[in-house]
């Protein structure tokens, strides 16, 4: 904290962030493309045991080792983000098309529909999320209908109250009351002047969306809740290699873990970047 | 204050009950809906030896022969007369099984939360002053890479350090399992981990929080002003710039408590934590739905009063919605 005036001490902050978002597209690239061709390539047999190469360490027939009934983790993992990106991808759009609807309604309608729909907002918001998709799942047998309908059940009011307050901000535009004057009806509006402009925010939604959905789908799985125990699915694995975590298998659950972990860094660096560039005002106040 | 305190308590209260009640006759439905039987539930394996008539006999006196509406209200009406029902995986009343283990996830989770808050302060604090620096870098980024880490899996590397590797420390359950008392010293050890992961799971948001704020404080003339008058910097810092950062961040606590729930659910059961959170996970794997409910309502009345803490904290640490009431 010397002397010097702050913005001269340092031009642009922001310059030597820059190559995280090239790496951080680089490895969703590369993931989405491992996730894409390696099933085409290489076969996994789900149901495969092997107990004579069980619990190997990570070597150069098994980058990622082998787990405790000797299958190869690599494989797995990627077999398992599939199903974990498949999943995160529905039950992301799954909310966040309830949560449009939900929110162009309350925002439209206005009145009691509004307050009614905000309330039942807040009052799916009182239970922690986790426990009411616990709560769905443990009803029903496990399945990835049972997790996708929890995940959407749970996470359609973020997008809800997204959407509820653009619309309210949009009303107030005057492009809108010429819309009125004009004769147009209320679907009318929310198809032609309020759905366009939605649109950035609702993809900014689904995007984020997606590595939290994945968040809980491998979480239910961790618990035994989620996906039929022998798929190969992320949070599967990390089940499976809690149980051989003990006997010092450390390469059966840091994989899988890792392969939630970049996925949902990378989506967050390069949402991060996009919010700051769509954002002007904010970038210059930052770097201040 | 006292006024807008109680007005806002009272409105809180009148949305409270109509909330419980919509989460009670949402939970039955989706019960009614399941395809479990709960009878076949409760048996077992013993179901395949148990003769029709008993099983129908036990649908009698547990009332699944009545009309869907009849048992909603008796389940209602024995919930309000504070009779939770019997737990179906573990053969006991509800309320005993919550009684027993509630002071267990009340003591992780409060220690969690001290430990979170100290931290999370001086962390976040040392980021904002060193800003830009390499240390900012290192914090700042394993924050983000926290944040999108399973706290499951993170509890599991842990597990893996410092209970296998190095053996410092026990790797799950309250007490040593050749133990027969509860010993202060076993149960402090074998609290330090999941306390610690718990912790350090919740901090993220808290760190980036108070690192923003204190950056934007910092730049405010009043810091200005304390730094021409020529004092230290830490007095500038914790004294000046600190003090007035914070208060966003006591009204934000209160909102956390569901992340806290979770947190606590996926902790309590990597660790064999005989808390509450951890048996609402081998409810949910025995369909039991007297303690699944019973549980879930707690939360939901966890997370009500964490909301009324917050906007409480708000009422009293804000003059205008003190002096002008709330709007």
């Amino acid at each position: 904290m010397a002397a010097t005036f702050p913005t001269a001490r340092r031009t642009a902050p922001g310059r030597s962030r820059r190559p995280s978002r090239w790496i951080a597209a680089g490895l969703l690239v590369a993931l989405a493309l491992a996730v894409l061709l390696v099933p085409a390539v290489v076969q996994l047999d789900q149901q495969l045991v092997d107990l004579r190469a069980a619990n190997q360490a990570p070597s150069l027939a098994h980058p990622f080792g082998t787990d405790e009934v000797g299958r190869d983790v690599l494989l797995r993992v990627v077999y398992g983000l599939r199903v974990s990106l498949l999943i995160g991808l529905v039950a992301a759009l799954v909310s966040v098309t309830v949560g449009t609807v939900a929110g162009l309604a309350a925002g439209t309608l206005g009145g009691t529909a509004d307050r009614v729909i905000m309330r039942v907002v807040d009052g799916f918001n009182s239970v922690p999320h986790l426990l009411f998709g616990i709560f769905i799942v443990a009803l029903f047998s496990p399945s990835a209908t049972a997790v996708v309908v929890s995940v959407g059940l749970t996470h359609w009011t973020t997008a809800a109250r997204i959407v509820r307050s653009e619309v309210l901000t949009l009303r107030a535009r005057p492009f809108v009351d010429a819309a009125v004057s004009g004769g147009s009806g209320r679907l009318r509006i929310v198809r032609r002047h309020f759905l366009p402009h939605l649109l950035p925010h609702i993809a900014l939604a689904s995007v984020l969306m997606v590595p939290h959905a994945i968040w809980h789908e491998t979480a239910l799985s961790f618990l035994g809740l989620g996906l039929p125990p022998h798929l190969a699915s992320l949070g599967n694995m990390i089940n499976d290699g809690a149980r051989s975590l003990l006997a010092g298998n450390w390469w059966a659950s840091l994989f899988p873990g890792l392969f939630i972990l970049v996925p949902t860094l990378a989506i967050s660096v390069l949402v991060q970047y996009w919010r700051d560039r769509a954002n002007p005002r904010w970038r210059s106040e930052l770097q201040l | 204050m006292t006024r807008a305190l109680a007005r806002m308590a009272a409105w809180r209260l009148a949305f409270t009950v109509p909330l419980l009640l919509a989460v009670t006759l949402g939970m039955f439905a989706l019960a009614k809906a399941s395809p479990f039987d709960p009878v076949r539930q409760y048996l077992g394996d013993r179901a395949v030896i148990t003769s029709p008539e008993v099983m129908a006999q036990i649908r009698e006196n547990w009332g699944l022969d009545r009309p869907v509406a009849e048992q909603y209200l008796t389940w209602l009406g024995n919930l309000v007369q504070g009779d939770l029902g019997d737990s179906r995986s573990m053969h006991r009343p509800v309320i005993e099984v919550i009684g027993e283990r509630l002071g267990w996830t009340l003591l992780a989770v409060s220690c969690a939360l001290v430990l979170m808050l100290v931290a999370s302060l001086a962390v976040g604090a040392l980021a904002a002053w060193r800003r830009d620096s390499w240390l900012d870098r290192l914090i700042t980024g394993t924050a983000y890479a926290n944040e999108a880490a399973p706290v499951f899996w993170v509890a599991l590397l842990v597990i893996w350090l410092f209970a296998v590797r190095l053996q410092w420390l026990p790797p799950g359950g309250l007490t040593d399992p050749a133990a027969t008392t509860l010993q202060p010293g076993d149960v402090l050890q074998h609290m330090i981990l999941p306390v610690a992961v718990l912790a350090f799971s919740q901090s993220s948001w808290l760190l980036l929080f108070v690192r923003e704020s204190l950056i934007a404080t910092l730049r405010e003339d009043f810091v200005l002003g304390a730094r021409a008058r020529g004092l230290r910097e830490r007095t500038v810092v914790v004294r000046h710039a600190l003090r007035s950062a914070l208060l966003p961040f006591i009204t934000l606590l209160g909102a956390r408590i569901p992340e806290l729930v979770t947190g606590a659910i996926l902790v309590e059961t990597v660790f064999s934590w005989p808390g509450v959170a951890s048996a609402s996970v081998q409810a949910a794997l025995a369909a039991d739905f007297p303690l699944l409910a019973a549980l879930t309502l707690l939360a939901t009345l966890a997370v009500v009063a964490g909301n009324l803490l917050a906007d409480t904290a708000y009422v009293i640490a804000d003059p205008r919605v003190r002096v002008l009431g709330v709007s």
